[in-house]
C-alpha cells in the first residue's frame, strides 16, 4: 500500500484502524502499553491500601468522602466511554463528521468529570486541610487519584489535538488508528476509575 | 493489506449490519455497567456489613472491567491474542504488587 492510497483511500477497509502495519503495530504495542500503566496504577493502589489507615491525627477517610460527588463523576465517566464506542462505530462505517460529533460528547463530559475532581480537591484542601504533606494516606490518596485526574487530562488534550489536527483532512488510513488508540486509551481511564470508586471511595466510607 | 480490499456489497451490508447488532449490545453492557455501580453504591449506603459488602463491590468491579475489555475495547474480536496476552501480563504483575504491598503492611 503506497503512501497516496494511506492517505486517500480508494474505499475504506472494514478495520481501518488495522489496514496498514502502522496500524497493526500501534494496537499492538498500545495494548501492551496499557500492560504496563496497569502495573503502574497496581502500585499506587498497593500503596494506597496500604497508607490509608495512617493519617497522622488529621480526617480520616470516613470523614472526607462524600458519595453524591463521587457517584456523578462515576456516571459522567461511564457515559463517557460508551459514547466513545459511539465514535469508534462511525469511524468503522466511516462517517467522520459523526465521529467528531461524538468524539466531542466524550470531551465534554471527560471535561465535567475533572471540573468535579478540581473541586473536591479544592473541598478537601480548604476545608479540611488535607493535603499531600498532612499524612501517608493523604501522599498515598493524592498520589492514586491525581495519576489518574492525570490521565484524564491528558486523555482530553490527545482526543482534542486528534479532532482539530483531522479536521479538515476527514477519515484516512494514516488517522484512523490514532483515533482507534485513544479511544482505547479513555477505556482504560474509565477501568481504573472503576476500581478507584470501588477501593478508594466505596471502602473508604464504609 | 491482510485486509480484502473490495467487497461484495452483499457482504459489505452483512457487516454493516452486524456492527449494528454490535452497537445494541453494547448500549445493554453500559446498562449493565450503570446497574451495577448502583448496586455497589446503595450497598455502601444501606451500611450493611462491611465483610459481606466488600467482597461483593470488589466483584462487581471486576465484572464491570471485563465488560469494558470485552464489549467497550472490543477484545471478544478476533485478533486479539497478542493484546490480551500483554495486557493479562501486566494484570499478573499487578495482582503480585498489590498483594506484596499489602503483606508488607499486615506483617
Amino acid at each position: 500500500m503506497s503512501e497516496h492510497d494511506v492517505l486517500n483511500p480508494k474505499e475504506m477497509p472494514l478495520n481501518p484502524e488495522k489496514a496498514t502495519l502502522e496500524g497493526k503495530n500501534k494496537f499492538i504495542g498500545f495494548w501492551f502499553f496499557l500492560g504496563g500503566e496497569t502495573v503502574l496504577f497496581a502500585s499506587l493502589f498497593g500503596t494506597y491500601l496500604a497508607l490509608n489507615g495512617s493519617t497522622n491525627g488529621g480526617s480520616s477517610s470516613q470523614e472526607l468522602f462524600g458519595l453524591e460527588l463521587v457517584f456523578i463523576m462515576t456516571m459522567l465517566l461511564l457515559t463517557s466511554s460508551l459514547t466513545s464506542v459511539y465514535a469508534m462505530y462511525h469511524m468503522k462505517n466511516n462517517d467522520f463528521k459523526k465521529m467528531q460529533i461524538w468524539l466531542g460528547i466524550t470531551v465534554a463530559l471527560g471535561l465535567g468529570f475533572l471540573g468535579f475532581e478540581i473541586y473536591e480537591f479544592y473541598h478537601y484542601i480548604h476545608h479540611y486541610e488535607f493535603t499531600l504533606r498532612s499524612s501517608a494516606f493523604g501522599s498515598a490518596f493524592y498520589t492514586l487519584v491525581g495519576f489518574h485526574g492525570g490521565h484524564v487530562v491528558f486523555g482530553l488534550s490527545w482526543i482534542i489535538a486528534l479532532m482539530i489536527r483531522n479536521a479538515k483532512r476527514g477519515l484516512n488510513l494514516y488517522n484512523a488508528p490514532k483515533f482507534y488508540i485513544a479511544s482505547l486509551y479513555w477505556h482504560f481511564i474509565d477501568v481504573v476509575w472503576v476500581f478507584i470508586f470501588t477501593v478508594v471511595y466505596l471502602m473508604g466510607v464504609l | 493489506m491482510a485486509e480484502k480490499s473490495s467487497l461484495h456489497p452483499a457482504q459489505l451490508d452483512y457487516e454493516r449490519q452486524k456492527r449494528k447488532d454490535e452497537m445494541k449490545q453494547q448500549v445493554v453492557t453500559f446498562a449493565l455497567m450503570i446497574i451495577f455501580t448502583i448496586i455497589s453504591f446503595s450497598m455502601v449506603i444501606a451500611e450493611i456489613d462491611k465483610l459481606f459488602v466488600i467482597p461483593v463491590i470488589i466483584v462487581l468491579a471486576a465484572v464491570q472491567v471485563g465488560f469494558q475489555l470485552y464489549y467497550f475495547m472490543h477484545m471478544s474480536h478476533k485478533g486479539h491474542e497478542l493484546p490480551a496476552f500483554m495486557f493479562y501480563g501486566g494484570v499478573f504483575a499487578a495482582f503480585l504488587t498489590i498483594l506484596a504491598l499489602i503483606a508488607l503492611v499486615w506483617w
